[in-house]
């Protein structure tokens, strides 16, 4: 069966016509994948993929650190909430500053990617469990800072947050809206799915180009042997910080997304634990491997939510009564769930493709 | 000046002076040894010539001054490095292996007929190319190793225990290579711990005990020293 699969699979990669199709398809059911959803479970779920989409543009930034380059990072969120942070003061009646979309934007991946540099420096040296440690820490800092800096200038408002984000507009038209465009009514979440569809999409376009590039082969050295990559000629400081830079980037944009999506963020959002989320989808899905880690993080977001709301109904249909919190049950679950993924497959469920390790016949005979 | 020279290099980790203000040159095209016992500093010495290490004292080569320049900049100036233990990269493909050995940019095609003379040159490699290093024996992971670093085009080859783990016949095997090698025009610099085979198929030889020169000389004169046949040729005779 699983050789069939595989073989079905092949076939299909290997035939541009069905590829092409098979794209096609995959274009259309992206469309209208959001007026299924609200038509038939509800609108609640368009917003639900929202942050999948922002998820697994989070998830692949990690991937560029944790995935490529070898370089565990346990503090990602940082990035995301410097993001989240840089939209929020820029766009928002705190400082009375309402830049437009696409200016915020470059200036919140540049501050992360900043803020990657900052990280990556002093860290050059560490590996594994070490830098494991300091960018949890960091992470942490990050946190604290934005939860304390209410005083004695009050920046970030605190533990309170910042209200009134604006969302994105273009050309005037608040995406939160509901537009009407050819007879169609878009509401918010509709429109900022389409416009986070096409970020991902960059994104991943962009992930799938620097694992081929020269940068992606040097990461590539590093990861596996950092001495060796040394001895190959490559700039071993520059590569490495330019790893953190780009994650972080990613994470900066997505962090942007979230709070122009979400219209508010707080200290709470960007904790520990979101961070060993995001690390979760990228482990889960097959680190390293774009197209994994995208699985990974759609499956962490949804699932959840799917669990959430059927939780309650089918315990009270079974039993008469909820016996388990649908929260508690979601840990639960989720616990078991990493546990057998690691069991079955510890490479993740998409793993990159494997090489292969037999002598080649072809190049035997020649 | 000489084509590499460093002088009186130091290297220290923590307190401990592993290289003791050691000279030591290297003309154009010839093959020299460094040889000594466990711990005497040789790898130490290697290694900052490469330029892995932080060491004090100069590094010159082809006339420039090495001595702050990272390891990338001088790998660009055709000083390559088998590191110890070989270092190969366990789940790329012999030729994904060979490949980063040219990372440093010579165009697509020097690295086409670059790849061509090294399957040439190795055959065994061309056989398992597909396959990932890791899966190869000892003796084709340094050969893999040192194909590797000859696909930046060095001038001047440093070479780390090639022996080290191997079969005898595969140790006889890869200083066949490194003879080849060595008529290909490469200058090399050897640390090995087989001293025999070392003074063998080297010119000069420099021995260290340590962290300081004992005795330098002739290969051919060292392999009848009486002093090096008691140390290090394991001969009473």
């Amino acid at each position: 069966m699983k050789h069939f699969v595989q073989d079905l699979w092949c076939k299909f990669r290997n035939n541009r016509k069905a590829l092409f199709c098979g794209y096609i398809l995959l274009f259309l059911a992206l469309a209208v994948l959001p007026f299924l959803l609200s038509n038939t479970v509800g609108r609640t779920w368009v917003r639900i993929l929202d942050f999948a989409l922002i998820y697994a543009m989070l998830a692949l930034g990690l991937n560029i650190v944790v995935g490529f380059a070898g370089l565990l990072d346990l503090g990602y969120i940082a990035f995301y909430a410097v993001g989240a942070y840089t939209w929020a003061l820029l766009a928002s009646p705190q400082f009375d500053l309402h830049l437009p979309f696409w200016a915020i934007l470059p200036i919140g991946a540049g501050m992360a990617a900043l803020f990657g540099v900052l990280l990556g420096a002093p860290t050059l040296r560490l590996r594994g469990d070490y830098l494991a440690i300091v960018t949890l820490g960091f992470g942490e800092i990050i946190r604290i800072f934005l939860n304390n800096l209410d005083h004695p200038v009050n920046v970030t408002n605190g533990p309170i947050g910042i209200n009134k984000i604006d969302p994105i507009s273009i050309g005037g038209a608040d995406l939160t809206r509901t537009h009407e465009l050819l007879g169609i009514s878009f509401s918010g979440v509709h429109t900022y799915y389409y416009v986070l569809l096409a970020l991902l999409f960059m994104t991943i376009v962009i992930c799938v180009r620097l694992e081929k590039s020269r940068i992606g082969r040097a990461w590539l050295a590093i990861r596996e042997d950092e001495l060796a990559a040394q001895a190959m000629g490559i700039n071993t400081r520059n590569v490495k910080l330019l790893a953190f830079a780009l994650g972080a980037m990613f994470g900066g944009i997505a962090g942007g997304l979230f709070a122009s999506l979400q219209g508010f963020v707080s200290p709470e959002s960007f904790g520990l634990l979101e961070s060993i989320m995001v690390l979760c989808m990228v482990v889960l899905g097959g680190m390293g491997h774009v197209y994994g880690v995208l699985l990974g993080a759609i499956l962490l977001t949804v699932l959840p939510e799917i669990l959430r709301s059927t939780a309650s109904p089918i315990q009270r249909t079974l039993f008469g009564d909820v016996y388990i919190d649908p929260e508690a049950l979601r840990m639960l679950l989720f616990g078991l769930a990493l546990i057998l993924v690691m069991l079955m497959r510890p490479t993740g469920l998409w793993p990159a493709p494997k090489r292969r390790t037999a002598a080649d016949p072809d190049i035997a005979k020649d | 000046m000489s084509f590499l020279e460093a002088q009186s290099l130091d290297v220290r980790y923590g307190g401990i002076r592993a290289v003791r203000g050691v000279d030591i040159r290297v003309e154009e095209g010839e093959t020299v040894a460094l040889i000594g016992a466990n711990g005497a500093g040789k790898s130490s010495m290697l290694n900052a010539i490469a330029g892995v290490l932080p060491h004090t004292g100069s590094v010159y080569f082809n006339n420039v001054d090495l001595s702050y320049r990272p390891v990338f900049d001088r790998v660009k100036r055709g000083i390559s490095m088998v590191p110890e233990g070989r270092g190969v990269f366990g789940r790329l493909t012999v030729e994904e292996n060979l490949l980063m050995g040219a990372y440093l940019g010579n165009s697509q095609q020097e690295q086409d007929t670059d790849l061509k003379m090294m399957y040439e040159f190795f055959p065994r490699l061309k056989e398992r190319r597909r396959q990932t290093g890791g899966t190869l024996s000892g003796g084709e992971q340094q050969m893999l190793a040192i194909g590797r670093a000859l696909m930046a085009r060095p001038k001047l080859l440093l070479l780390d225990e090639p022996s080290m783990g191997l079969a005898p016949i595969m140790v006889e095997k890869i200083f066949e290579v490194i003879r080849g090698v060595s008529q290909t025009g490469v200058t090399i610099l050897l640390v090995e711990q087989n001293a025999r085979l070392a003074l063998e198929s080297s010119q000069r030889a420099y021995v260290m005990e340590s962290g300081e020169l004992s005795i330098t000389g002739e290969s051919r004169e060292l392999l009848h020293s009486p002093e090096i046949r008691r140390s290090y040729l394991g001969g009473g005779d």
